[in-house]
């Protein structure tokens, strides 16, 4: 990507930090940039600045509740990591859940992926400097949270999802309404659509751009739509059908090029699948029963896989036949794709290298699962006590180093 | 008056310093309400930017340890100065209001090159990393904009009338030189020739006021505004007073070089002239939400290429009469 005019004599080699709090990112996480000129040379992630415990919160939590934690994991894939677990505890009971629950997990989940899909779209806009897109997507996602709030009392948790089924039925008579936002949704989709594929100057300023080819997306393993625009025709929904995938029509898109134009043209093509999927849902809703009661969880192992809007998550459950589980290990989607940011942004220019970490839909809050804290070795262990003096007297050296008197009353 | 002292209150009050300070917020608040309309929203009311400049003007100046603080808080008010001299030249042309015309086209020119050179050095004494980055994309776009928008604003002078069967040109730098030849053959935008350069002109203008695609040297996503990235309080807000500055000058030095300024000093004359103003920010507003930042080479390869080109088919055309 070097353009002609630039000279062959090295350059001198800076560091560019992007993060941990940036207009490119909506949630904290540092990039180191190794740069020279403006082609970067080197990237790096730092995480662990919205760690929240949820693995170790989620071994003292039985498994009617924590579905509804696990929702807080994400901002957006509430349903992807509830209904994952589901799937995890499904797995490790070996039970099928009714035909009605399956339908409705799908419902919630495409409903998600829809909402989810403008929202990334939107901020792509936004990091391009094209603060109209960002208006616009985001002006039909809220009809999209609107009919989620409809349909389950709430735009983002759902609280749906349980171990054999789900919590609660979904209104029918929303059906009609549901289905007059998606036709508007659908319509609005097909010109955003329309409206990204001729512009030449999105084209101009995209294509070619964080290319990501085939054979990185299987070497760094990336997942989802990252690695569908680059034609890896890879989806859980169909490699290994849960909810009510099987029985419904629709198809996984791929896009052969693999730079960020394809990753949002695959974005905006799945969003017309999801509501296809939905319409399908609507009109084909079985009646029965919602879940299969209270189970017992034996003792055990289950696996539970996926696909979130950003990729595969995958949820490991190990049960030791109590009422909570011994280890639940989450692996979200953007945990390997974020790593395959070495592949696509080195080369780059800056201001390619911005939308390219965009591009995969990144989610710290998803990734951050444990932080490592590496220790001194011989120091010993603190307790909560000496880290607060610990503070304190940092606070003073700062103080006086500032030349002012500390505003804490110190003991 | 003395001669010195109705200079001083051209520059000081109106049409220079006080007067472009007030029009340009009030057309910074027309850029952010349109803006808001194009995407459904409602905007902020017209006090805003006051209040944004006042609240920046009133907070701490910070000055980071590496920084060249001469130069850092320094540059902020030559920019002002320069701007709001190039505004008090422009729009005394405009619309004639002093007797002796003290605006000459490349005077101006040279004047509105001051606001962003002024970033470009603030930016690189700041000795951030990203205001470096900023302040080398700036630079490079200027010496890309630089070039047509010169050719384009020549076409003025050069371009070819007929009266009574003789041909005249303009012939002149002078702005007010400008208007009174416009005055008797009618706009340079009328003609085919004017109407390209125009538009070149028009695109160099936006590119000079920083607005997307070419907002590249701010890129608050990319390098988080760039040069003036490590500018605080009362010095950010020279500089955003300085833009405000520009946006009152550049559409009124388009109008008065290509569409004949303030014709006449009647009410209608005075709502046409406003009209005008007013559309061509309408223009800019329009072109900066409806395209994604370019990247430098790509507005580079824009403005040294097609614009360049176009600038000077614009020059030709004028020279033949067309």
């Amino acid at each position: 990507m070097s353009s002609p005019t630039s000279s062959p004599a090295p350059t001198e080699r800076r560091v560019v930090q992007i993060g941990p709090f940036h207009p490119l990112l909506e949630e904290p996480v540092g990039f180191s940039l190794g740069v020279e000129g403006e082609t970067v040379v080197d990237v790096d992630a730092r995480m662990d600045y919205i760690h929240k415990g949820i693995e170790i919160l989620a071994q003292q939590r039985t498994y009617d509740m924590l579905p509804i934690l696990l929702e807080r994991i994400c901002g957006i894939c509430s349903v992807t990591h509830s209904v994952c677990f589901c799937n995890a505890a499904e797995d490790l009971l070996q039970v099928e859940i009714p035909p009605r629950a399956s339908y409705i997990r799908t419902i919630i989940a495409e409903l998600e992926r829809v909402h989810s899909h403008l929202l990334w779209v939107g901020l792509a806009g936004h990091f391009i400097g094209y603060n109209t897109v960002f208006m616009w997507a985001w002006k039909y996602r809220e009809p999209v949270c609107d009919v989620f709030e409809m349909l389950t009392g709430h735009r983002q948790n759902s609280a749906l999802p349980m171990v054999g089924g789900v919590r609660r039925d979904i209104p029918e008579k929303y059906f009609d309404e549901a289905r007059k936002t998606l036709d508007m949704v659908d319509g609005k989709v097909q010109m955003l659509t329309d409206a990204v594929l001729d512009d030449p100057v999105l084209a101009a300023r995209l294509k070619g751009v964080g290319v990501l080819t085939p054979e990185e997306v299987m070497a760094w393993g990336v997942v989802g739509p990252t690695a569908r625009a680059s034609g890896v025709d890879t989806d859980v929904r169909r490699d290994e059908p849960y909810a009510a995938y099987a029985e419904l029509d629709w198809d996984v898109c791929t896009t052969p090029n693999g730079d960020v134009f394809d990753k949002a043209v695959v974005r905006l093509l799945e969003l017309k699948e999801s509501i296809k999927i939905l319409r399908q849902c609507f009109d084909n809703m079985p009646s029965g029963d919602l879940n299969l009661g209270t189970l017992h969880m034996p003792r055990g192992e289950g696996i539970g896989r996926y696909e979130a809007p950003r990729g595969e998550d995958i949820h490991y459950l190990r049960s030791n036949g109590t009422n909570m589980p011994e280890r639940l290990k989450v692996r979200a989607p953007s945990y390997t794709n974020i790593a395959s940011f070495k592949a696509s942004c080195i080369g780059e220019k800056i201001s390619d290298v911005t939308i390219t970490l965009a591009a995969c839909d990144p989610c710290y809050s998803c990734t951050e699962r444990a932080a490592v804290v590496r220790g001194d070795g011989d120091q010993p262990e603190r307790t909560f006590g000496d880290l607060v003096r610990l503070s304190q007297a940092e606070t003073r050296r700062l103080a006086s180093e500032m030349g002012r008197l500390p505003d804490l009353q110190l003991k | 008056m003395a001669p010195i002292a109705e200079w001083l209150f051209f520059f000081l009050i109106f049409p220079g310093l006080v007067f472009s300070v007030l029009l340009g917020l009030v057309l910074v608040w027309v850029d952010r309400k349109v803006t808001a309309l194009v995407q459904w929203r409602v905007g902020p009311p017209l006090s805003q930017p006051f209040w944004d400049v006042l609240k920046l003007l009133g907070k701490e100046v910070i000055v980071p340890a590496q920084a060249w603080a001469g130069g850092f808080l320094g540059l902020p008010f030559v920019g002002l100065a320069a701007g709001a001299l190039a505004a008090t030249f422009v729009w005394i042309a405009a619309t004639g209001l002093a007797a002796s015309p003290g605006g000459d086209l490349l005077v101006v020119v040279y004047l509105l090159v001051i606001p962003t050179l002024a970033v470009i050095l603030g930016g690189a004494a700041s000795g951030n990393p990203l205001g470096a980055v900023g302040s080398s994309r700036d630079m490079k776009l200027m010496l890309a904009y630089e070039l047509p928008f010169v050719i384009a604003l020549l076409v003025a002078v050069f371009q070819k009338h007929e009266i009574d069967g003789e041909s005249v040109r303009a012939g002149t730098l002078s702005l007010s030189g400008l208007v009174d030849f416009q005055r008797d053959v009618g706009s340079v935008l009328l003609r085919p020739s004017g109407a390209i350069a125009f538009l070149v002109a028009l695109l160099c203008a936006h590119a000079k006021l920083g607005f997307v695609p070419f907002d590249l040297a701010e890129a608050e996503c990319e390098i988080g505004e760039g040069a003036l990235l490590e500018y605080s309080g009362s010095v950010l807000g020279l500089f955003k007073i300085t833009q405000a500055v520009l946006l009152a000058t550049l559409p009124v030095l388009l109008v008065t070089v290509f569409w004949g300024g303030l014709a006449a000093f009647t009410v209608l004359g005075v709502l046409a002239f406003v009209g005008k103003i007013v559309l061509i920010l309408v223009l800019f507003v329009l072109i900066k939400n409806t395209n994604p930042r370019v990247r430098i080479d790509q507005a580079m390869k824009f403005f040294w290429g097609p614009m360049t080109v176009l600038a000077l088919i614009a020059l030709l055309l004028a020279h033949l009469g067309f």
